[in-house]
C-alpha cells in the first residue's frame, strides 16, 4: 500500500471542493444561479483532462527519445484517464447548458438541440474523437514496439489538434459559453475571490486523482508486462 | 483483512451517527435539515466519493501485494 502524501493530498482536497464548493458562498447571478458552483468539477475535469494530456505527450516524447516501452504504458495511460474525464466534462457540460443556456423564452436556443451547435462543443467533441482514435490505433497493431513508436507519434499530433479544436476556433466564434476574450476561471479580475478559494485547490485535486487512477493503471500494465515476460522464458 | 475491517468500522461508523441522529433529533438532525437541507447533499456526495476513495487504496493496495509477489 502507498498511501503517499500526494494522494492524501487529493483526498484532503476533494472533501474540501466537494464541502467548500457546495457550502460556501458564491456570487448571486442571474440565469447562472447556484449552478455557478458547477466550476468546482465542471471546469476541473477539462483543467485536469489538460494536464493529463501534456503528462501524456511528454511521456511519448520520452518514449520516443529513449525507446522504453515503460513511458509507452505511462503515455497511453494518461491519455486513458485525461479522455475519461474529457468525456466526464463532456456530459457534465450538456447537463448543465441545458439547465441554463436552454430558455424557453428565447427561440433560437429553446431546445437542447439547438445549443449543442455551440462551437466550443463541437470543438471538445473533435479534441475527444481525436484522442478516440488515439486508442483505435493502439489496438490495431499488434506489434509491441511499433504500436509504441506509432501512437507516441499519433499522440504528439493529437495534442497539437487540441489547440485549435479546443483553444483556438471556438474563440473566433460567437458562444454562448464562457471564455470568449481569454480564460475565464483563471483571470483575476472575473472570477470571483471567493471561488478562487476553492477552485484552484479543486483542479489539484480533481487532477491528482485523475493522476492516482492513471498510475494504478500503469503499475497493472508493467506489472501484465512482466508476467508476459516471465512466460516467455 | 486489515482494510476491510476499517472499511467496515467506518461504514459502521456512519450508519451509527445517522442513525443516533433521526432517532433523537440532536444538533446533528437539525443541522442536516437546516439551509435548505443542503448538507444532506453534502453528506451524499463525500459518502460516494470516500466510497470511490476507498475502492482505489484498496486496488492501491492490491497492486502493491502482487508488486511484491513478483
Amino acid at each position: 500500500m502507498r498511501l503517499t502524501w500526494w494522494k492524501i493530498t487529493a483526498i484532503v482536497l476533494l472533501a474540501y471542493a466537494v464541502i467548500g464548493g457546495l457550502l460556501l458562498p458564491v456570487p448571486e447571478l442571474t440565469q447562472l444561479g447556484e449552478t455557478i458552483r458547477n466550476l468546482y468539477y465542471h471546469v476541473c475535469m477539462w483543467f485536469a483532462m489538460m494536464i493529463l494530456f501534456s503528462i501524456s505527450i511528454a511521456q511519448s516524447i520520452k518514449y520516443l527519445r529513449t525507446g522504453l516501452i515503460e513511458h509507452d504504458i505511462k503515455a497511453s495511460s494518461y491519455a486513458g484517464v485525461g479522455t475519461y474525464l474529457g468525456i466526464l466534462g463532456y456530459a457534465t457540460g450538456a447537463i448543465w447548458a441545458s439547465f441554463t443556456w436552454a430558455d424557453p423564452n428565447n427561440p433560437a436556443f429553446a431546445s437542447f438541440g439547438s445549443i449543442m451547435r455551440e462551437p466550443k462543443l463541437i470543438g471538445a467533441a473533435i479534441a475527444l474523437l481525436i484522442y478516440g482514435a488515439y486508442f483505435i490505433l493502439r489496438s490495431s497493431i499488434t506489434d509491441m514496439d511499433q504500436r509504441a513508436r506509432v501512437s507516441a507519434v499519433y499522440n504528439i499530433f493529437a495534442y497539437a489538434m487540441l489547440f485549435p479544436s479546443i483553444w483556438i476556433i471556438p474563440r473566433l466564434l460567437p458562444s454562448l459559453h464562457p471564455g470568449q476574450e481569454g480564460n475565464p476561471a483563471l483571470n483575476f479580475n472575473d472570477i470571483d475571490a471567493r471561488m478562487r478559494m476553492v477552485f484552484y485547490p479543486a483542479v489539484i485535486g480533481w487532477t491528482l486523482l485523475g493522476a492516482w487512477i492513471a498510475t494504478l493503471n500503469i503499475r497493472h500494465k508493467i506489472l501484465l508486462e512482466q508476467k508476459w515476460f516471465a512466460h516467455e522464458k | 483483512m486489515k482494510n476491510k475491517l476499517i472499511a467496515f468500522l467506518l461504514s459502521m461508523g456512519i450508519f451509527g451517527a445517522k442513525a443516533q441522529g433521526e432517532a433523537s433529533s440532536d444538533s446533528m438532525a437539525s443541522l442536516m435539515r437546516s439551509n435548505g437541507k443542503i448538507y444532506v447533499v453534502v453528506a451524499v456526495v463525500l459518502t460516494i466519493l470516500f466510497g470511490l476513495i476507498a475502492y482505489l487504496i484498496r486496488l492501491d493496495s492490491k497492486i502493491s501485494k502482487l508488486e511484491k509477489e513478483s
